[in-house]
């Protein structure tokens, strides 16, 4: 297992190097998007009784958060590891595939959840959040990170150039994000959309966690545990696949 | 003894390019061996399928006995690669590269041993420097020391003297060959002919995917029929009787080939009975570059 730390701690030491681009403009994003929307919106939303908009917008922003920089950490590590070649460091060690899946993916964990710490505390001073089930604020950060982390590693394997890469990132993480109701309850949706957003395992992931702060949510939070820990459990074997097969890694 | 590699009927194909067709190769414990051949002659290949960075097709390759697919973990501890890219991870210093490749092997305590290496390497000095601020030279010396922190007994050399200036050149050589005075199986692919010649003991040379040539250093030499025998001639004219075996004239010097040395005396004869007197000889030994173009050609 020393490979397998050597390796997880060399993707802690990589992002905390950068922190300032992989910790704090995530934060200051994630801030601007509260102070904009809930300025706008909340004298005229009120997602859920007795919530306002401010208080239902953060645990939706922390996960975003989460989600877009647990995506972020595996997919350019390795993506620049492949550009630059230095990935065959990584590849000439006896490391299992399981050790590298792990790696990878328990460091976007700790990205992810760094930046959502950052944004929970930081806006803590503003406005008082009720945290009601802390377990399954856990349960579902951790999940929904892991999973994040896990379609990075697809994404930086599959990803031969740094376009590829930002296509995957625009045009699939973004929109599932943006549409999984991190700003708005999908009771506020034309039916259509409503549907719509059922099909996309991100609106669970986000609807979990929001149930363990506020107790509330759009759908029964064991179903999205139940959604959200089967993706989770999918994608893992996917990559354990992928990366056994030696899919574009080695040759 | 195990062979330190063994390399059994290995193929790889990318695309319609058969990269490797049927290489078999074998290389003893303690030997310092070239790996010849000219570009995309299926050397890196080679190399790439024996440290697992890609896949053979077909056939087995092992690393002191063990199979690089099934015994994997064993096969790439007893294995040491320097990569013939210039490739660095910009985000660390030299001593965090070092310690984070010996920790990729389970190596975790290893500080005594990398301070070895780095001080026979002439690294120690640039230590805690990040590697975007090292030369190419200072570079290519850390992917020495990254393919050592595992004290492997099988280094393989992926043409570490491309571009490298002549200082490094020889600093590097007096290490290698201390490495494997110490015991180290040493394989090493280089363009540089007079390296390998001076260096190796045993030489493999590929062409298009095959070993097309796999004998001692001195054996390979030895088998170029003919030698030559450069004169500068008083008169410069050469004699008529010598024109068939001429190779070339230049300012005032003849290149004369000679199947065997009993000819040179034939060849003095001949200058003899033409008046001729001899100025400068010398006889031209034929080296690996020599075996190299004559077995290309053939094959």
């Amino acid at each position: 297992m020393d490979g397998f730390r050597t390796l997880l701690f060399k993707e802690l030491l990589r992002f905390w190097k950068v922190s300032f681009q992989t910790v704090l403009a995530p934060l200051l994003t994630a801030l601007l998007y509260l102070l904009i929307f809930s300025h706008v919106l909340e004298e005229h939303v009120q997602p859920y009784p007795g919530v306002s908009y401010t208080a239902f917008l953060i645990p939706g922003l922390a996960m975003m958060s989460m989600l877009q920089n647990s995506f972020a950490n595996s997919s350019s590590s390795l993506i620049q590891s492949k550009i630059t070649g230095n990935i065959v460091f990584m590849l000439l060690p006896p490391l299992s595939h399981a050790e590298i899946f792990l790696a990878y993916a328990l460091a976007s964990v700790v990205r992810g959840a760094t930046v959502g710490i950052g944004v929970i505390a930081v806006t803590a001073g503003f406005i008082e959040l009720p945290v009601k089930f802390p377990l399954w604020v856990l349960a579902f950060a951790l999940f929904g990170s892991a999973i994040l982390g896990s379609l990075g590693i697809i994404a930086g394997i599959w990803a031969e150039k740094f376009d590829q890469l930002a296509a995957f990132q625009n045009f699939i993480i973004m929109p599932l994000t943006f549409l999984s109701g991190v700003f708005y309850s999908i009771h506020s949706l034309p039916p259509f959309w409503q549907a719509l957003s059922h099909v996309n395992p991100f609106f669970y992931m986000i609807d979990g966690f929001r149930y363990g702060f506020f107790g509330a949510s759009d759908v029964a939070p064991h179903l999205s545990l139940a959604i959200v820990g089967g993706s989770f459990l999918a994608l893992s074997f996917l990559t354990l696949w992928l990366l056994g097969t030696g899919y574009k890694l080695r040759q | 003894m195990t062979p330190a590699i063994q390399v059994r009927q290995v193929h790889k194909r990318y695309g319609s390019v058969h990269a490797l067709a049927g290489v078999d190769l074998e290389v003893r414990q303690g030997e310092f061996f070239a790996l010849l051949g000219p570009n995309g002659a299926g050397k890196t290949t080679l190399i790439n399928t024996l440290a697992g960075l890609a896949r053979a097709d077909g056939g087995s390759l092992r690393v002191m006995g063990h199979d690089v697919v099934s015994g994997y973990r064993e096969a790439r501890r007893n294995l040491g690669v320097v990569p013939q890219e210039l490739v660095f991870d910009p985000f660390f210093s030299v001593r965090e590269t070092l310690r984070i490749q010996s920790g990729y092997f389970g190596l975790r305590r290893n500080d005594a041993w990398i301070d070895e290496v780095m001080e026979r390497l002439d690294l120690t000095s640039r230590a805690g420097f990040n590697m975007r601020a090292l030369s190419g030279g200072m570079k290519r010396r850390v992917l020495v020391a990254q393919a050592l922190v595992h004290k492997p007994p099988v280094i393989v050399l992926d043409e570490p003297t491309a571009g490298v200036d002549v200082e490094l050149r020889q600093a590097l050589w007096n290490f290698v060959k201390q490495l494997n005075a110490d015991g180290h199986t040493i394989v090493l692919t280089t363009h540089y002919l007079d390296e390998a010649e001076m260096l190796c003991q045993r030489v493999a040379m590929l062409k298009q995917g095959r070993v097309v040539a796999l004998d001692t250093t001195q054996n390979l030499v030895r088998s170029v029929s003919g030698r030559q025998v450069r004169l500068r001639l008083a008169p410069d004219a050469l004699p008529p009787l010598l024109e068939p075996i001429r190779l070339g004239s230049e300012n005032g010097t003849h290149l004369l080939s000679l199947a065997d040395y009993p000819e040179l005396e034939r060849v003095m004869a001949a200058l003899r009975e033409a008046g001729s007197r001899v100025l400068e000889m010398e006889i031209v030994q034929p080296d690996l570059e020599d075996v190299f173009v004559q077995i290309m050609r053939r094959e």
